[in-house]
């Protein structure tokens, strides 16, 4: 395979040298626009194939979006936010002319737009809603249900999405979890993540049960119940290898046993570093099936975020790992939004962040630590799963991967050594976690991978959600009153709500609401459906370049529970 | 003046205060505090609704002598709360209908003199300002020229232009004119507080000679009715004895329900829907003010806008209007009605202002007025005597015309006249209530149908010929609709009864014929299509269907000489004809004009029986006339059979039909076995099916035969399979309407309805034949001194048939109906109806000549002569076409004319010689 430049938004694996080096460059052209057999092997593959996707890593061109932007954001007027993070990374222009060209044969050029049902049968694919069913007034949950899409710029799409509720525990937990360099890490995290938590959270006696439980052959308390869209899928393959590592974790936690009460905060940042644990323990270990071999290589190889709410009664934990975010949504008395951040990012914006990483490592690393706001100058979030690439000395992954499957040796992304890599770890799966006590005035929760921070306002993202799980439908009537209102300006009024009705009507789910917003808005921050219908129209190849995979999960709370609870505390 | 502006913008803005206010208007009427008196125990009559409609009643059966009336306003404030407080007050003569358009001339002509008249400072706000109708479509603009033509030339010769759009702005320079094609322009117009009306025709109503007691707060729960008639009303308050009763109780839901709440239902089909229209506070910079800005009527924006106060009043019809009180909530305060704006945004309404006139974005809104505007089926008021209950009237409905077309006083001075005289000044068929039957009261019938009729408020003035309703449609149907409609006919819905206008043939297609293609001024697509059908019943045999025509049995009991002298005092030509015959007659009113023109057979032989057939839209008027007309202990019968043969009336049209009927009925159908205007006595046999009513006569003129097939016996299918099979041959097909109205209007066959009205007398049409002015008993007849009278003096307007000589029929606009006609360049009348003559490949006009005196254009007698000796023009949408009158269709032309309409032609020309 050839080594073309590859450079993914969270990670640029291409050895400095090369990713500017014209030779390189000059000699994917023939790839492309002479060899055509070799691109239609090619394409196929990295389409359809998570084998495909890790073999040829060096050639995602769907990837390195930003690379391919620029001459495309000239031509186009699509909105696209600047993402001032990677502009460093773009090459010359010239380079991708020829690029375009041979784009222009991978997929012709689209002039069609979709209608507004199309549009609609593409938002809503992915869409789930769960509401907390009621029971006669007991046991009634401070969550009311939640709303949760995505919608995929990468194909496949790379973010994943959890929900569940603690059975054997009290609370829900719900995740998403945003992947890099594949999907394999971040299927892994969203299936395993929610039973190690569990698990942590679970008292000594119901551990040692279960542990009986299995030992004896019995049937197994159910320790979750999952709230699943049928797209989420879990890997059959790989539950047992999963089961048996949980199993371990527990019996270490039995083992243990320190008596004390589950603290929610320990127990989520110990699940958290346990599963990053033994993702890279089971890669290291492998597996005499050269299937789950090569599926625990891939998964340690790439990488994930989660950002993980666990909330039981009016006790909310946030705990994040990575880029995406959580974001409350508070009703002032006057009726307004405002947003509360319950998590911070793991980049290079947060200062706190750049401090951490520097003081554990020595200072001749200092410069190189942190270039081109990305770790290591390849990695922009700053804490994720699996990555190992970014944990293990470079021994253990030259071992790994001479004594791994062809598959991975073959794969220049893997075998690729980050540059300055001394002092190994330097990326860590450790969670920040934040804990707020619910208010009635908090009116739901959004969970979104950074595809929808990146385009949106967390402002206006909670305004939108706010107005949206109010019924802005059921908006006010104006009245003049004794106001003064000229005709044109009550003429512009009434084209802004109408626009906005319009596209309430539409949604029947938050996060669908939010995502069309987020696709489609416009410099009014209304949504407009030409644009929502070019954006959507986007050929899977050019998706990528205009968008991040996007996906949210929006919680509703039940403020009389929540009220109902606080007055009884006090 | 300043004052009084003051007090109304009280009136918009503090609505809780308006008891305040009110004791201050109560001042202003005489007797509007009489809420405290206790009701009279009688009155002659009881006027429901104190709204312009009613005061205007109680005002002009004063001003006719009428002294014993009563008010009763269920309103808790005052006078005029209803939909009349809330009104545009825009009084427009821009109407299609001559009636309309005469009761809003009238309106207009009474409002200016109302204060001279009565003596007392009106202050009804009345300003002449003109008003300009806009158009933005070609369409549009030939609808509003054939408005024009029609004002301009009529008796009345209400001035009125057509502009371009530069002249437009120069009328008003805020228009914006860069989407007009043209306009016209109705100086006469004005706009009024409609309010303010009502309040001083109460009062002038009261001063007439003290005669009209108004009380408020009173709201009738029910009339009491004996024996058919109204004997009195049940109110909150007591009951009053009365012998009339007016329902004015709204323009909104509540004549509806209190139609409904009596013992005997009367039906009065409206609904109400929320309107809206807007107030602004008054312009920066004044328009010029010595001259009142027009009124804007903008049709294809759906809006029209007048001055007001400084400022400027603008409303509309939405596109999806919000109906009202369909659950039948009648008390319901409007004023608890809601501003909506985002309806008002929603629905173009705002942005359509904008567009007209861009100069008033900065203009300051004052309020969004909400007030329910009632509507009919139809988009014309209803009016007249319940058919059900005698004595009581109705006046409602009034389509917003009450709003932004005018108070329209006129239309009362019409009810009141109906109520003195026993029947009004004009023609108002098409206003009375008895156009509508029971089934058009269904309130989901009216629910949709009004959203239509609002959706189409101002677009209906379009006017596009062969308007056709969408929703309500399949009411009544014929067994064979499926049948026909799988063979592409398309339809056309008259009371309630669909029927085929023309069939698509196969291969056709959908891409042809499509809804808007139909309507248009000029050639329709369905020309060639109908050209068949015509040819066909001219050369071989047609079948159509036409189930949907009124149908009576009259039966005597006893046999006796009595109840044949009541029939003959009934109808004006000799039903004393032997079995078997058929008898054309009219069913005349004391002046001699048709109240109905039907055609009669007698069908029994044992004793007077007779089988009555009346257009479609006859059946609640004839069955009210003839109700009304028989004494009530004569033994005679009668019986609507209308859904009896609904199994269906097949007309077998064509020289091919004698065979195709033969053939299936083994019986000889010729001529000579069965002649022309002939009904079988027994009931004959076709295909297996028998006990069927054939008659040769065909309302076309044309050969052929009508087939009554009862619907107990489920033979309609049956028999139009045969018809079709056998007719194969003969090469039968399906015509609708279309082609029997082209049939019917180049034989000059006068439809009722159509051509006639009541105020037509059969002199004036030609039907003299069809009196029997001389009867064998000698008896007398309704309507004969009248016609005795007209025959000595002559008559004052004759129908006459006009053939378009330089009219291109594929290039110029088609005639319709209501096109002036010019004798000699003079205006002598009106067409009434009008179709392309495939046999003439002209157009041939229907219409009534008139020759006014040039001077004091007093109407004087209408000679053959006359007729003969003119030079004539049509007048369609301001082109002018030569025509060729005559007043006898062409005999010649027509080969086939044979049988006993020979004989009836030769009867005319012994006459006429």
């Amino acid at each position: 395979m050839l080594a073309a430049s590859c450079c993914d938004r969270r990670m640029c694996v291409c050895p400095g040298p090369r990713r500017i080096a014209i030779p390189v460059r000059s000699s994917r052209l023939p790839l492309f626009s002479d060899a055509m057999p070799a691109p239609t092997q090619l394409f196929p593959l990295i389409r359809n194939c998570e084998i495909g996707r890790i073999y040829s890593t060096v050639c995602h061109c769907h990837h390195k979006h930003l690379c391919c932007l620029s001459p495309h954001l000239a031509h186009n007027h699509l909105r696209c936010t600047p993402q001032k993070k990677l502009a460093a990374l773009c090459c010359p222009k010239e380079n991708f002319n020829p690029f375009i060209h041979t784009r222009s044969y991978v997929s012709t050029p689209q002039r069609f737009y979709l209608t507004p049902p199309q549009v609609n049968s593409i938002l809503k694919a992915n869409e789930y809603s769960f509401k907390v069913p009621e029971f006669d007034g007991k046991n009634v949950s401070s969550v009311l249900g939640f709303d949760s899409n995505q919608l995929p710029a990468n194909a496949p799409i790379e973010d994943r999405r959890s929900a569940a509720t603690c059975l054997q525990t009290r609370g829900m937990l719900l995740g998403v979890f945003d992947g890099h360099a594949g999907c394999a890490c971040a299927q892994a995290v969203s299936e395993r993540l929610f039973y190690y938590i569990a698990v942590s959270l679970l008292p000594h006696e119901t551990l040692l049960e279960i542990e009986n439980a299995v030992e004896s052959g019995r049937a197994l308390l159910p320790i979750l119940q999952w709230h699943k869209h049928p797209n989420d899928y879990f890997s059959k393959e790989a539950s047992k290898l999963y089961f048996n590592s949980l199993r371990t974790y527990w019996q270490e936690l039995i083992d243990l046993n320190s008596g004390e009460t589950t603290d929610v905060k320990e127990a989520l940042i110990n699940a958290f570093k346990r599963l990053d644990n033994d993702i890279s323990l089971e890669a290291q270990v492998g597996d005499p099936n050269s299937f789950l071999n090569y599926l625990v290589l891939r998964v340690a190889f790439s990488g994930a975020t989660a950002c993980v709410a666990h909330i039981d009664g009016v006790d909310l934990h946030v705990a994040n790992t990575g880029d995406s975010r959580a974001m409350l949504g508070v009703q002032e008395e006057d009726g307004s939004w405002s947003a509360v951040s319950l998590s911070c990012d793991h980049n290079a914006q947060n200062e706190n962040e750049i401090e951490r990483i520097k003081l554990e490592h020595p200072k001749s690393e200092e410069k190189s630590l942190v270039k081109q706001d990305r770790l290591l100058g390849l990695l922009m979030p700053f804490r994720a799963f699996g990555d190992v690439k970014f944990k293990w000395s470079i021994e253990l992954q030259k071992r790994v991967i001479e004594s791994g499957p062809d598959q991975l040796n073959d794969n220049e992304y893997t075998k690729f050594i980050p540059p300055n890599y001394h002092t190994p770890p330097y990326l860590t799966a450790e969670p920040e976690v934040i804990h707020h006590r619910l208010r009635p005035q908090d009116k739901f929760l959004v969970l979104a991978t950074d595809g929808l921070w990146e385009t949106m306002h967390r402002q206006d993202v909670v305004r939108i959600v706010g107005e949206y799980l109010t019924g802005v439908h059921h908006q006010q009537p104006i009245a003049v009153g004794g106001y003064k209102v000229t005709l044109g300006q009550m003429h512009g009024l009434l084209t802004e709500r109408r626009a906005r009705i319009s596209s309430v009507f539409e949604d029947q789910n938050a996060a669908t609401h939010l995502i069309r917003h987020a696709v489609g808005n416009n410099e009014f921050g209304t949504v407009d459906h030409e644009r929502l219908s070019k954006m959507l129209s986007l050929p899977e190849e050019l998706a990528r370049m205009y968008r991040d995979d996007i996906t949210i999960i929006v919680v509703q709370f039940n403020s009389h529970v929540v009220g109902a609870c606080q007055n009884e505390e006090f | 003046m300043f004052l009084r502006l003051l007090s109304d913008v009280r009136w918009w803005t503090v609505r809780p205060r308006w008891k305040s206010t009110s004791s201050f208007r109560h001042t202003t009427t005489s007797s509007a505090e009489s809420s405290t008196i206790s009701l009279p125990a009688q009155a002659q009559v009881v006027i429901c609704g104190g709204g312009i409609m009613g005061t205007s009643v109680a005002y002009h059966l004063s001003k006719l002598g009428w002294k014993d009336i009563i008010l009763l306003e269920q309103g808790r404030y005052r006078l005029a709360a209803g939909s009349t407080r809330f009104c545009a007050g825009i009084v427009s003569t821009v109407r299609h209908l001559s009636i309309e358009l005469k009761m809003a001339d009238y309106s207009n002509k009474l409002y200016q003199q109302l204060e001279q008249e009565t003596g007392i400072k009106t202050g009804i706000g009345y300003m002449k300002t003109g008003s300009i109708s806009l158009a933005q479509t070609q369409d549009r603009l030939i609808s509003l020229k054939r408005i024009a033509s029609r004002l301009r030339y009529s008796v009345m010769g209400i001035p009125c232009e057509i502009l371009a759009p530069k002249q437009v702005s120069q009328l008003h320079p805020l228009i914006n004119i860069h989407d007009l094609v043209g306009a016209m322009w109705v100086p006469e117009d004005a706009v009024v507080s409609s309010a303010d009306v009502s309040l001083a025709l109460a009062n002038a109503a009261s001063q007439n000679g003290t005669g009209v007691q108004i009380h408020e707060r009173t709201s009738v729960s029910h009339v009491m009715v004996q024996k058919g008639c109204v004997t009195g009303v049940e109110t909150d308050r007591g009951q009053i004895k009365c012998q009339y009763f007016v329902n004015c109780a709204g323009q909104v839901q509540w004549a509806y329900e209190l139609g409904l709440s009596n013992e005997e239902p009367v039906s009065i089909p409206l609904h109400a829907c929320e309107h809206f229209y807007l107030l602004t506070r008054p312009l920066k910079k004044p328009l010029e003010s010595n001259t009142p800005s027009a009124a804007i009527v903008d049709p294809d924006g759906r809006i029209y806008i007048r001055s007001w106060q400084g400022g400027i009043l603008s409303g509309g019809f939405e596109k999806n209007p919000k109906p009202l009180f369909t659950e039948g909530r009648n008390q319901l305060e409007i004023q608890n009605l809601h501003e909506d704006w985002d309806h008002f945004g929603i629905e173009p309404l705002l942005s359509s202002l904008l567009r007209r006139m861009p100069g008033l974005e900065a203009l300051e809104i004052m309020q969004l007025v909400n007030c329910p505007e009632s509507f009919t089926p139809d988009m014309r008021c209803v009016m007249g005597e319940s058919p059900t209950v005698q004595g009581y009237f109705v006046l409602a409905g009034m389509n917003s015309a009450g709003t932004s077309f005018g108070g329209g006083a006129g239309k009362y001075r019409y009810l009141a006249e109906w109520m003195v005289n026993g029947c009004p000044s004009e023609n108002v068929w098409p206003l009375d209530l008895k156009r509508f039957g029971a089934l058009q009261s269904s309130r989901t019938f009216l629910r949709h149908r009004v959203m239509e009729v609002m959706r189409t408020a101002l677009i209906y003035d379009l006017k596009v010929p062969r308007w056709d309703f969408q929703t309500g449609r399949q009411l009544r149907t014929s067994p064979l609709y499926d049948r026909l409609d799988a063979q592409g006919a398309r339809w056309m819905e008259k009371h309630g009864f669909e029927r085929p206008k023309y069939f698509v043939p196969p291969g056709k297609g959908v891409d042809l014929l499509a809804l808007d293609q139909s309507k248009t001024f000029y050639k329709p697509d369905w020309f060639d299509i109908v050209g068949s059908e015509v040819k066909c019943c001219k050369e071989a045999v047609c079948v159509i269907d036409m189930s949907s025509f009124t149908k009576f049995e009259i039966s005597v009991q006893s046999t006796g000489d009595q109840a044949l002298e009541v029939l003959q005092y009934l109808f004006s030509n000799d039903l004393d004809v032997p079995v078997g015959h058929i008898v054309h007659t009219g069913m005349l009113n004391e002046e001699g004009g048709y109240e109905n023109d039907c055609s009669i057979a007698r069908v029994n032989k044992r004793r007077y029986s007779f089988f009555m057939i009346s257009p479609t839209d006859q059946q609640i008027h004839c069955w009210a006339w003839l109700k009304k007309h028989m004494p009530n202990d004569s033994n005679l019968l009668l019986e609507d059979v209308t859904w009896k043969y609904t199994g269906i009336a097949l007309n077998l049209i064509g020289p091919r039909a004698v065979d195709v009927l033969s053939e299936l009925s083994y019986a000889p159908m010729t001529p000579e076995h069965f002649p022309s205007l002939f009904c079988k006595v027994q009931e004959m046999s076709v295909g297996y099916a028998n006990g069927i009513r054939v008659m040769s006569m065909t309302h076309t003129g044309e050969p052929g035969f009508m087939l009554y097939i009862p619907i107990e016996v489920q033979y309609a299918l049956h028999v139009y399979n045969e018809l079709m099979s056998v007719g194969q041959k003969y090469g039968i097909r399906n015509a609708g309407y279309y082609a029997l109205r082209s049939l019917r209007i180049e034989k000059f066959f006068a439809f009722w309805g159509q051509d006639l009205d009541t105020f037509t007398t059969p002199l004036e049409c030609g039907r003299e034949f069809r009196v029997k002015l001389d009867k064998v008993q000698g008896t007398d007849f309704i309507g004969r001194d009248a016609l005795m009278q007209q025959k000595q003096e002559g008559v004052c307007k004759r129908f006459t048939m006009f053939i378009l000589e330089d009219h291109d029929t594929d290039l110029d606009l088609w005639p319709w109906w209501g096109e002036p006609i010019y004798r000699n360049g003079l205006y002598v009348g009106k067409t009434t109806s009008s179709a392309y003559s495939y046999t003439l490949e002209r157009h041939v006009c229907l219409g009534f000549v008139q020759h006014f005196d040039e001077e004091t254009r007093e109407a004087l007698v209408v000679t053959p002569d006359f007729i003969n000796r003119g030079e004539y023009e049509i007048d369609i949408a301001g082109q002018r076409f030569q025509a060729k009158a005559k007043l006898y269709p062409f005999s010649s032309v027509f080969t086939h004319r044979r049988r006993k309409d020979e004989m009836e032609l030769s009867v005319v020309c012994k006459s006429r010689v």
